[in-house]
């Protein structure tokens, strides 16, 4: 029997055809590698899927720093929820930074009872009052939406009161299949009513966005510090270590560059609708990917000065790190993991982790759709169910002052066709045969996969981060990554390296046994009579 | 002590009928308790002789967890102890929420004393969400007894509360007692709510004859029976009074399908009208 049937074979008729659809072995099926992704966990299994208000308030909105997010509902969410993704940032001069702060209505019983728009105005006048905020961002959580607070007409009444910006973001917790619905919530309401209102000036041509970065760690720093030594001007970043003026600017940069493409490719394709201006998926996380990121936006600007600085920015940061990179593969060479992340993570890291010769078994989303699996062309072919339909979707015409283009119609359409912009491939394509793809791994098949497939790594999160260390697999956190970072591009791959193999080299392992390791592998009985 | 709920269409005359019943019951020496389960908070007007109640739920809002029951009880004629659950505003908040906060509060105050012989309680039009299931709910109300005329609404309104009751049946113990006819003065009423509860399997316990007197007394904030207790409708608030304190016939009910509701309907001539 094969690893999946061996997981499978655990559950019942029904669970067994629902969870089959969710798992692919790589090139070995006659299905085209196709997958079931964003439909609904199966009731009463563990998933380690968040909700959509962890999408929308958690990943999304979260990391703008000048933003004053009040999570309105129940104090438990709020609380949950404050500081523990490691969104980095710095208090710049004159611009308000909030992300050490945790803003709640802390509902309670009355509140629910009699409603909870008059506590949800005296928060914001406590606000005004307290902080001044120039945002404040509304997010609601599951019981607001059950007794219909009305929180856009509050954030209304606020925009009117104070002369503010206050938009509310309906994201109870139980829309959608996964955090997924959040992502997409966030993103219509900052195309509704953010990008496209700055008005600095950009001088530089080689402009870009940094779309779907959260400066985990400090990931978008030290992408951000590439990207300047090179040339380019970052305009914004959406939203790690962000302003809202920074995201209000966003519609007069020259090309979007996408790095999370689920959590954030309705704003990519909304401004490029919009406003004219391209996406390109890039990678920025392995160094090879890195190198490959940055020869692909450089074609796109197609500038031989631009181009020459690029080849010239590689080989530098190459030299300085190449030793330590060359170390650290002698280590971990031939060893292999597995992948249990976000939804792109899990595809961006079996780079560097090829870089460093660690072939990576198991990879799978939590949240992700087909088209991060298998590429966008299945996009077609996604049937919308009733979940995906119950999130709005919003449609945007030309805007006729702000729309601007950078390349010709022609280049644009040869790079269209290149798949150079507008295009993600999904992960299925850089996955060797003989590996696996599941979707939304539960916590039963997460232990029966580490025991089948013994990888020596596992990326995960918090959830089941102990669970496979208290079996003796090392495990690291792909969301919050520890305590460590930044892993993005040159830099980041050395401290990524190091990180690991202190991990796997740990001599703490040696007081740790795997199940497996002291429970018998056969067992039987003496036949016959008993013999003295 | 009897729990008992008294549910029905909106506007059916539920607040009335269990004012002027509870009142008969009083003056036949009964302890009562009438818990209005309705945010409009006028279940308990006519025995109070006015909108005179502090609401469990603003009380909770004002004065937080430490309530004195005495503060949201009140007694009224003939003794009967009143508490209005309350609720918000129409269009803001969880009524329905509401009521189940305000149920367990008046268990943790101690409302529910052991020389209570009757609880009523009062409950606002459909069973809409569980909040208003909550009376007969967890072992509160056993009894329940609906309002009910010969129109079609009432009776459509009426089969559906049964299908509620026979969902909390097997869990909590609950039974219909009765079908209560508040007539309209429709053609053929008794027969046709006779029929219709006796298809349920449960029976039409009383029937309460239109006598604008109800509304004299109302307007005056008094009960029938408080206001003129001479009356011939006093009488019959007292005879169902009586009925429901003898009665026995306790039944899951067989909430019928549509198709057997117009049935019935048919049969007894309503839709020739």
């Amino acid at each position: 029997m094969n690893v999946m049937n061996r997981v499978l074979d655990q559950y019942n008729s029904k669970v067994y055809k629902n969870r089959k659809e969710h798992m692919v072995g790589v090139n070995n099926n006659e299905n085209n590698n196709e997958i079931a992704a964003n439909v609904r966990t199966i009731p009463g299994i563990i998933s380690q899927r968040g909700c959509c208000y962890a999408g929308c308030k958690g990943v999304v909105l979260g990391p703008i720093k000048d933003a004053f997010i009040i999570t309105h509902g129940p104090i438990g969410c709020a609380f949950y929820s404050w500081g523990t993704r490691r969104h980095k940032a710095k208090k710049d001069e004159g611009v308000a930074n909030y992300l050490q702060y945790c803003f709640s209505t802390d509902l309670q019983e009355p509140d629910i009872v009699f409603g909870g728009e008059k506590k949800l105005k005296q928060a914001i006048v406590e606000a005004m009052e307290l902080f001044r905020p120039s945002t404040i961002m509304i997010c609601s959580t599951c019981p607001v939406g059950l007794i219909g607070d009305d929180i856009h007409a509050v954030a209304k009444w606020a925009e009117k009161e104070y002369e503010i910006k206050c938009i509310a973001f309906s994201c109870e917790g139980y829309k959608g299949v996964s955090q997924s619905a959040g992502h997409h919530i966030a993103n219509n309401q900052l195309v509704r009513y953010v990008i496209g209102e700055g008005d600095r000036k950009i001088t530089n041509k080689f402009s870009v966005n940094l779309l779907g970065e959260y400066n985990i760690g400090g990931d978008g720093w030290e992408t951000e510090r590439l990207l300047k030594r090179i040339g380019y001007e970052v305009v914004s970043t959406f939203t790690g270590n962000s302003s809202m003026d920074d995201l209000k600017n966003s519609h007069q940069a020259n090309l979007s560059l996408v790095q999370c493409h689920r959590s954030i490719n309705y704003i990519a394709e909304l401004i490029e609708t919009k406003y004219g201006i391209p996406w390109m998926k890039v990678n920025f996380i392995g160094v090879d990917a890195t190198i490959e990121t940055l020869r692909n936006v450089a074609r796109y600007f197609g500038d031989s000065e631009l181009t020459a600085r690029t080849e010239e920015v590689i080989a530098d940061e190459l030299d300085s790190i190449q030793e330590d990179m060359e170390y650290y593969k002698s280590k971990l060479k031939g060893k292999s993991a597995a992948i249990y992340v976000g939804g792109s993570r899990a595809h961006h890291y079996q780079f560097l982790l090829n870089d460093l010769g660690v072939h990576t078994i198991l990879a799978g989303y939590e949240f992700g759709h087909r088209e991060e699996y298998e590429g966008r062309e299945v996009i077609p072919f996604v049937k919308p169910d009733a979940d995906s339909k119950n999130i709005e979707s919003i449609t945007v015409e030309p805007d006729p002052e702000k729309y601007h283009v950078y390349l010709s119609e022609e280049d644009l359409k040869r790079l269209k066709e290149e798949k150079l912009i507008d295009y993600y491939g999904g992960m299925v394509k850089d996955m060797k045969d003989g590996t696996y793809m599941v979707d939304d791994l539960n916590h039963y098949e997460t232990e029966e996969f580490l025991k089948l497939l013994k990888p020596d790594i596992f990326f995960s999160g918090i959830k089941d981060k102990y669970v496979a260390q208290k079996s003796g697999i090392l495990s690291k956190q792909l969301h919050s990554y520890d305590y460590s970072g930044p892993y993005s591009c040159f830099r980041g791959a050395v401290n990524f390296a190091r990180d690991i193999t202190m991990g796997i080299y740990t001599p703490a392992w040696s007081y740790v046994k795997s199940p497996w390791k002291t429970a018998p592998v056969l067992s039987g009985s003496l036949g016959g009579e008993a013999v003295c | 002590m009897r729990q008992v709920a008294i549910y029905g269409k909106g506007g059916i005359g539920k607040s009335t009928t269990t004012q002027n019943l509870t009142a008969g019951l009083g003056e036949m020496g009964k302890n009562i308790m009438i818990v209005g389960c309705d945010p409009k908070a006028d279940s308990t007007r006519l025995i109070l002789g006015g909108l005179a109640q502090k609401t469990v739920l603003d009380t909770l809002r004002e004065e937080g967890e430490d309530i004195d029951l005495d503060y949201i009880m009140k007694r009224g004629f003939a003794n009967i102890r009143c508490v209005e659950s309350g609720g918000p505003e129409p269009g803001v908040g969880c009524a329905g929420r509401g009521i189940i906060t305000s149920i367990n509060l008046l268990e943790q105050l101690g409302a529910y004393t052991d020389d209570l012989d009757y609880v009523f309680y009062d409950v606002l039009g459909d069973v809409v969400c569980g909040g208003f299931a909550m009376p007969i709910r967890e072992g509160k109300a056993q009894e329940i007894y609906i309002v009910a005329s010969g129109e079609m609404m009432a009776l459509y309104a009426a089969n559906n509360i049964s299908k509620g009751i026979q969902k909390y049946a097997n869990t909590g113990g609950v039974r219909l007692g009765g079908i209560i006819c508040n007539s309209r003065k429709v053609d053929g009423e008794a027969e046709l709510v006779e029929a219709f509860a006796k298809e349920l399997g449960s029976q039409m316990i009383h029937f309460v004859p239109r006598d604008n007197m109800v509304q004299r007394a109302e307007i005056n904030k008094k009960t029938v029976i408080d206001y003129d207790p001479a009356a011939n409708q006093a009488d019959e608030y007292r005879a169902l009074a009586k009925k429901i304190d003898g009665n026995d016939m306790f039944v899951i009910p067989k909430p019928m399908k549509q198709e057997r509701l117009e049935e019935i309907l048919m049969e007894h001539g309503i839709l020739d009208l």
